[in-house]
């Protein structure tokens, strides 16, 4: 047996071993999801076990350094350790901005001191994350951002106001773009960490067309943040944030319902067979799905290799995110009446009409489509122009 | 396995990269189409493609061949695609050699010697329509001697009238419509009451009507089982479809590059056009659709290397895919290039012309968009 097949067999009798039978169903809601921090309710104590089991096997963040809280698994390892846990039907144990974003710029950018630190609270999910990024006048144009750090001398004082902070509210530190240079537009920004229990820090959900507030308004009056919680180097914070960036595309183009090949047709069934010009539409959509899936496969073996093109996630967040509001858009078609329920039982709560809407900001939130495709053809193609 | 090709493969690809540019490019094909070639392709080329090892590229080692894969012939047929290389490479080496490799020994040795030599040529008469409809064959074969009688007709015969052998499904029992009943026989292209009539296609390749009246062959003519020809069948279309997918990627990619060459110099406005966002888009938009293409290509091919159980439904998807994107290309393509793409002089109207044949090559888009959602359970 390959090295890679005993592998497999360890984590696949591992799981069996300690994956509680409550976590190897689908999860509901995101009241089923796990994502950890300090004021975090456990929905169950399988819930609580499953976090605890995979922290101590490094099992929250498999490829990262043991180091700092990983299993040091090879990106191989990583994506059988994926494939035995989606054919166990696992839950993932912990959902976090940490393992997604801030760990891999950390990786990336952080001193030794910093990777310890924030690297080992994520791979715990004892600290829950949020980014800010977005300004009320700096969307596409991100760098235009005004939030502004005044220098201290051992810290700065920031003040400014974020917007589209994804769970400001819930979260417990931030990542955060803060201008610490007026004059330079693009070298004037750093990358800084901190509490969002830090005096002058406040949060304000928005509320959203899907009624759902996932995002917040985060507000800094006066905020004393010291000077060893900058990631990267001074006024070099953009290309901390643009490497990051670059994940935040690959995690919102992984978005796909069930995150996996499964057809949602044959469960319609009824509806599509009196409607072939539905079903035909449907039948598209699983082409079109399963050349996604197929996609992300090679750019992860290529990107994991060393031989994607570094824009190749920006192509990858347009198609993923664009797939996706299509099958919300055939989910809504397809449920007819009863999917415009907003508030029944039956509906659960409008789940379908609630995510139908929720994903039309797929294709605004970390680069809207229009702003991908201009980076394709710029960065990928190398068309001509500004 | 992973999504990424191996060192062989790479450098199987460089080589046929290399050939493809220097023995048949686009200008080899315009040669042949423009002196109104009655084979549609050059016996000298299809020579050359077995000194490479091209032909026997899926028949086995121990038969002579190279004993490779759906993603090998796939890299040969990605080139063929960009160059436009006229060949039988798709229907002799590809569809016709997978259906053979379950033939008896005695026809595997009749005829792979000649497809390793470069010197047979194969046509599949499978179509009996105007739309791919495997399952739909009429053509009889009732017993007769000490074998069968074909009697009906076949449609879309690729390169017909230049083949040595013709593989011919007919009905040996059950009715239109089934799977069960279907029976695969090699035919040798002198055999009494077989005559044939080639057309031009669009894309200059000749095409022929068959037509089949009372033709004896004996039962070793058969390929597979006597009634359960649609397992040979369905390895055979499914290895063709796969391929016809591939050389698409090869066609679109070609398409594709040819453009964004032209968006980066035409100039109009004083400027050159790849500077408007209205094209940057489209471009970038489609250089996703392909990029998607190749990657179900891909995973198809491998998944049929392995022979995995989900093959069929990624071939499905690969070939609806492949076509849809392949089409794209071309169509943007011409519109792309303006007046110029309309004129018979520049290439990218053959690119468009190829795509179309190819699409309907083994059934289209939609055809094995219908047959995923058959698969899918809908």
């Amino acid at each position: 047996m390959s090295e890679l097949e005993t592998f497999r067999a360890e984590a696949r009798a591992w799981l069996e071993e300690n994956c509680p039978a409550e976590m190897r169903t689908p999860a509901k809601g995101d009241e089923d999801v796990c994502w950890g921090g300090r004021n975090f309710v456990f929905q169950s104590d399988a819930q609580k076990l499953w976090l605890e089991r995979c922290v101590a096997k490094g099992y929250t963040v498999p490829d990262w350094p043991k180091a700092y809280g990983g299993a040091g698994l090879s990106p191989q390892e990583t994506k059988v350790l994926r494939q035995e846990m989606a054919k166990l039907g696992c839950r993932s144990p912990l959902n976090s901005f940490g393992i997604w974003m801030l760990g891999p710029a950390l990786l990336k950018f952080g001193t030794e001191e910093q990777k310890v630190h924030y690297l080992g609270q994520i791979a715990r999910g004892e600290i829950r994350w949020c980014q800010g990024y977005s300004e009320p006048g700096s969307g596409s144009d991100l760098v235009s951002m005004q939030t502004f750090g005044e220098d201290k001398g051992d810290h700065w004082v920031v003040n400014g106001q974020k917007i589209w902070t994804s769970y400001a509210d819930k979260a417990d530190w931030i990542f955060c773009l803060v201008r610490t240079d007026k004059t330079n537009k693009y070298q004037g920004i750093s990358f800084l960490l901190f509490d969002m229990e830090t005096p002058g820090v406040t949060t304000k959900p928005i509320k959203l067309i899907s009624g759902n507030s996932p995002f917040c308004e985060t507000f800094f009056d006066n905020v004393v943040v010291p000077k060893h919680q900058i990631v990267g180097e001074l006024n070099r914070g953009w290309d901390v944030a643009k490497y990051l960036l670059g994940h935040e595309r690959e995690m919102i183009s992984g978005m796909g319902g069930d995150g996996g090949v499964t057809s949602i047709g044959a469960a319609m069934k009824a509806v599509l067979s009196e409607e072939p010009v539905l079903r035909a539409q449907m039948a598209l959509f699983d082409v079109e799905n399963l050349t996604f899936r197929a996609h992300g496969e090679r750019f992860m073996d290529e990107w994991k290799t060393g031989k994607a093109h570094p824009a190749y996630s920006n192509l990858m967040k347009y198609v993923g995110t664009e797939l996706n509001k299509k099958r919300n858009e055939l989910v809504m078609s397809i449920g007819g009446t009863q999917a415009l329920e907003w508030e029944s039982e039956r509906s659960n709560g409008g789940s379908k009409a609630r995510n139908w809407l929720r994903t039309k900001a797929n294709s605004i939130e970390g680069g809207t489509s229009e702003v991908m495709l201009n980076v394709v053809s710029k960065r990928i193609l190398e068309m001509p122009g500004a | 396995m992973a999504m990424t090709l191996n060192d062989d493969q790479n450098m199987l690809r460089e080589s046929a990269r290399d050939f493809m540019a220097s023995e048949a490019p686009v200008t080899h094909f315009r040669k042949f189409r423009d002196m109104g070639c009655k084979d549609g392709f050059s016996h000298g080329l299809w020579k050359q493609f077995a000194e490479m090892g091209f032909t026997g590229i899926l028949i086995p080692e121990a038969e002579g061949g190279m004993g490779m894969g759906q993603i090998e012939a796939g890299i040969v047929l990605e080139e063929i695609g960009r160059n436009l290389s006229p060949s039988p490479f798709l229907t002799t080496s590809v569809a016709a050699v997978e259906a053979l490799k379950l033939a008896d020994k005695a026809m595997r040795d009749r005829w792979f010697p000649g497809i390793l030599a470069g010197e047979t040529v194969i046509g599949i008469a499978i179509e009996e329509g105007v739309k791919h409809r495997p399952e739909k064959i009429a053509c009889v074969a009732e017993r007769s001697g000490n074998g069968f009688k074909l009697t009906g007709h076949k449609q879309f015969v690729v390169q017909g009238t230049s083949s040595d052998m013709l593989i011919v499904a007919a009905r040996t029992a059950g009715a239109v419509g089934e799977t069960d009943g279907l029976t695969l026989f090699a035919v040798d292209k002198d055999a009494a009451g077989l005559s044939m009539e080639a057309a031009r296609l669009v894309d200059s390749a000749m095409a022929a009507h068959v037509k089949l009246d009372g033709v004896q062959v004996n039962a070793d003519a058969v390929i597979g089982d006597v009634d359960g020809g649609w397992a040979v069948l369905s390895k055979m279309l499914d290895a063709g479809r796969v391929g016809a997918a591939a050389e698409m990627v090869g066609v679109g990619t070609g398409a594709m590059d040819m453009t964004f060459d032209y968006l980066k110099t035409r100039k109009q406005f004083d400027r050159v056009i790849g500077e408007f966002q209205a094209l940057q888009h489209r471009a970038a938009h489609l250089y996703g659709e392909m990029e998607g293409a190749r990657s179900i290509v891909l995973k198809a091919q491998s998944l049929m290397d392995e022979g995995h159980a989900k093959a069929e439904l990624y071939v499905a998807a690969a070939k609806a895919k492949a076509g849809l994107a392949c089409n794209l290309a071309v169509r943007e393509g011409v519109q792309m290039h303006g007046g110029i793409g309309m004129t018979d002089e520049y290439d990218i109207g053959l690119y468009m012309k190829r795509d179309r044949g190819l699409n309907e090559f083994f059934g289209d888009a939609y055809y094995h968009a219908d047959r995923v959602a058959t698969m899918n359970g809908y």
